[in-house]
């Protein structure tokens, strides 16, 4: 079970992966030597596992598609999905790779600069796979939330200024 | 031609005695002006989580818009008596011990009222929240103030609360963790109290609104001590924890006698608390406990922005404990506060609530408010450091 501390950086970070150890102490009542020391550790357990931006791509103008590929695979008794999901996780076109409970047995983010590329990939590269039986290719028309952060604009509800 | 008439002259005497609250001038005050950052509000800056929200949605889409139970949905009731057994170890039965009100105004308002005759005697313990006074007037009452200090910590001490019982007192009001303070107090200190109420045979109303926030080591609820059980009226609410002030959701606990009496108002006045409202309330009790503890967090780390901020700047406040509230001293800039917070309204657009508002123990202090955004604290802190160094 994770410390409170712990927890209060992780928040931190997870907010705002820029801010600073001097402003977390602040935040936490801990020294700077003492978030140093967290953060640290935090990295090398690969509990923080990287720093990254969320970024607006349609707003930045940004012709990228992206399309969830379900996937449905045969197993080999001996094998597992390991060796399959390895092929595909290598492609720099597959953004994430996850194993599905439910109809399909896994999903793929797929990018690609159009739909016809994205189509063509999922077509030569997947599909093609000796063990994916079957796939199913959804593109995403438009992001709303994207981890964790809602990505339109939306309407702001005051509060009165002084209340007891 | 019929006789003019002067209705100034209906108003009940009462209401000539009661002071304005000082709460509404900085409303006023502060209505006006742009670009401000507000450090003067008393209710959380979150939304009301969704899942409570969408609750309220789907009762109102299955049509469920009637009056209920005028004591409150019996499911609620029975929420809200084993949460109180499984975190405080304080059982009440849900048929006769518990009343749920439109806030807990409504709360205070009924349980003063169920308790006090012409000229009884209710002990308020001042900084405190404006309507203690106000609703021990309104009920017939004789408040009679007690102020804590700083150099206790603004906990109320079982000598201070001695001294000021007579054989009129009826009861004692005390609200920990505290608006304005942050103040709040232990098991130990609360047993003190309890010592005294017992000797002296009076009742506690304990007004435990933000028994969630509390921050470095829980919240002792007042009728969990042992004996206190049937001697305390508590007070509690959905509006701090759950950022549900708008829900105007609450409810008292207490022996099925005050309960009855209290019912007998309530009843007649307010009927029943707003059945969505309660249903809101029965989502939050279920499934709220991750998002609310997520928000306690949040306001730790802004507790921490505040107070090392604020005492930096020269304006020293003790570690409020709960709440989210902190209370600085100005006498080190040699302003009142009221001139204090004015300035610093007019001159630098950021609004904080004198201490004096919250009763004269408040003389020489400031509320303010970390129910807002880090940013804004940020930039109040930079605007208030501004404002001091230029005095």
């Amino acid at each position: 079970m994770m410390d409170n501390t712990t927890r209060h950086v992780l928040e931190c970070l997870e907010e705002d992966a820029r801010i600073s150890h001097e402003k977390i102490a602040t935040l936490t009542g801990l020294t700077i030597d003492k978030v140093d020391k967290i953060v640290k550790e935090l990295e090398e357990s690969g509990i923080i596992r990287k720093y990254k931006t969320v970024i607006d791509w349609d707003l930045a103008g940004d012709e990228n598609v992206y399309a969830i590929i379900e996937l449905k695979v045969s197993l080999e008794r001996s094998i597992g999905y390991l060796p399959l999901v390895e092929r595909l996780y290598r492609f720099p076109e597959v953004r994430s790779v996850r194993l599905l409970s439910g109809q399909y047995d896994l999903s793929l983010t797929v990018s690609g600069k159009t739909m016809k590329e994205v189509a063509f990939f999922v077509a030569e590269k997947i599909s093609t796979l000796e063990q994916v039986q079957h796939t199913t290719t959804h593109f995403v028309l438009k992001t709303y939330k994207e981890d964790g952060v809602i990505l339109h604009e939306q309407d702001h509800v005051s509060r009165l200024p002084v209340t007891p | 031609m019929r006789k003019a008439c002067t209705p100034s002259k209906f108003v009940a005497d009462v209401m000539n005695k009661v002071p304005p609250s000082g709460i509404r001038r900085y409303f006023d005050l502060a209505s006006g002006l742009e670009d401000v950052i507000s450090l003067g509000v008393g209710e959380p800056d979150y939304v009301t989580p969704w899942h409570i929200r969408e609750a309220c949605i789907h009762s109102l889409e299955c049509g469920e818009t009637s009056y209920t139970s005028n004591y409150g949905l019996i499911e609620l009731r029975e929420e809200l008596a084993d949460y109180y057994a499984a975190k405080y170890g304080v059982n009440y039965n849900p048929g006769s011990e518990v009343l749920v009100t439109s806030g807990v105004s409504e709360a205070l308002d009924v349980a003063i009222r169920a308790i006090t005759n012409p000229g009884d005697e209710i002990i308020v313990v001042q900084p405190s929240y404006v309507a203690y006074v106000p609703s021990v007037m309104f009920a017939g009452g004789v408040p009679v103030i007690v102020s804590t200090k700083l150099e206790n910590n603004f906990k109320l001490t079982a000598e201070e609360l001695e001294a000021a019982i007579t054989p009129k007192t009826k009861a004692v009001i005390i609200n920990y963790p505290n608006n304005p303070t942050g103040a709040t107090m232990g098991k130990a200190d609360l047993e003190a109290i309890a010592d005294v109420v017992c000797e002296h045979d009076i009742m506690v109303i304990s007004d435990e609104v933000y028994d969630c926030l509390t921050y470095n080591g829980g919240h002792t609820c007042f009728s969990s001590l042992e004996g206190m059980r049937e001697r305390t009226i508590l007070l509690n609410g959905f509006s701090k924890a759950y950022a549900m002030t708008g829900f105007r959701l609450a409810y008292a606990m207490a022996s099925p006698k005050i309960i009855s009496a209290m019912m007998l108002i309530h009843q007649y006045s307010m009927l029943c608390a707003p059945i969505t409202a309660q249903i809101g309330a029965i989502e939050a009790l279920k499934n709220g406990k991750h998002e609310m503890e997520k928000m306690v967090r949040d306001y730790d780390r802004r507790r921490h922005l505040i107070v090392s901020g604020l005492n930096r700047i020269g304006l020293k406040c003790f570690e409020p404990k709960g709440a989210f509230y902190v209370f600085p001293s100005v006498e080190s800039t040699g302003l009142t506060s009221e001139k204090f917070a004015e300035r610093l309204m007019n001159e630098k657009r950021v609004v904080t609530i004198p201490g004096t508002v919250f009763g004269e123990a408040g003389t020489g202090f400031l509320r303010c408010s970390y129910a807002t955004s880090r940013e804004e604290i940020e930039e109040a802190l930079v605007r208030i450091e501004a404002f001091v160094n230029g005095l």
